[in-house]
């Protein structure tokens, strides 16, 4: 039996690559196509190294759907850093104040199939993202 | 552990074999051009096979690495990246244009040769 859930703290570099495997394990699991496990194992890639890059520690946490008609995935990632002053800045192509190409949230919100954003400033952000397996 | 870079006539070979983490790829980028000033390779094929993820930090930091070693004069194509690779990419955002690809190493290797004319 799969454990339904499960939570990596991101606080080191080596974090981000962690966070990439039970995302893509849990993945596999579910029965996502490859080309599904790529994107929901690049998306978790880009929101750890957010969390690394900017509020420094955090948590991923992983939940698998299993409902009658329909199974899934639901990432939730919390952290208590500066927070996002403008969101819809953030949400731009080619937005990007680490020097990165720029792809980060826009990026991920493509990759996945929902995706929702709360952030206030000095408090922190949650990034909540979902993907059905088709 | 570094990622093994192979000497081939005046070619380097490097094919990722192990997940990358950032500080994995910076060292490689490091090591790649110190070998290219070294050796004198007028041509580098790096082969992602077995890579499984691309994310935005490893695209620029391959991208950086085939503007860095062409500033220096040697040609580096990418080659084998895998399909679901390839669309995660471009739903990134990320086109990586202008950068020299080939299917597989022998196409890699075909490409440079073409391009050096040698």
């Amino acid at each position: 039996m799969e454990p339904q859930t499960s939570c990596v703290t991101i606080q080191k570099e080596w974090d981000i690559v962690g966070a990439r495997h039970v995302a893509r394990d849990m993945a596999r699991s579910l029965g996502f196509s490859t080309v599904d496990q790529a994107r929901i194992a690049t998306a978790v890639s880009e929101l750890a190294r957010n969390i690394y890059l900017y509020a420094k520690k955090g948590q991923i946490y992983f939940d698998i759907i299993d409902s009658v008609d329909r199974k899934g995935m639901n990432i939730k990632v919390i952290d208590s850093g500066p927070g996002i002053e403008d969101i819809g800045e953030v949400m731009q192509d080619g937005f990007s104040t680490s020097g990165g190409l720029g792809a980060g949230l826009p990026g991920v919100k493509r990759l996945m199939d929902e995706f929702d954003i709360e952030s206030e400033k000095g408090v922190g952000t949650v990034i909540y993202v979902k993907k059905w397996v088709r | 552990m570094p990622i093994p870079i192979l000497k081939l006539h005046n070619y380097l070979l490097v094919s990722i074999q192990t997940e990358i983490d950032d500080k994995t790829a910076i060292k490689f980028q490091e090591n790649l051009l110190d070998k290219i000033y070294k050796t004198g390779a007028s041509g580098v094929v790096i082969d992602l096979t077995s890579v499984e993820i691309i994310d935005s930090f490893i695209a620029k930091v391959l991208g950086d690495v085939v503007a860095m070693s062409d500033l220096m004069g040697a040609k580096v194509v990418l080659t084998g990246i895998q399909p679901a690779v390839a669309m995660t990419l471009i739903d990134l955002g990320i086109h990586m244009q202008n950068i020299p690809t080939a299917l597989d190493l022998e196409q890699g290797l075909i490409k440079l040769h073409q391009e050096l004319g040698e």
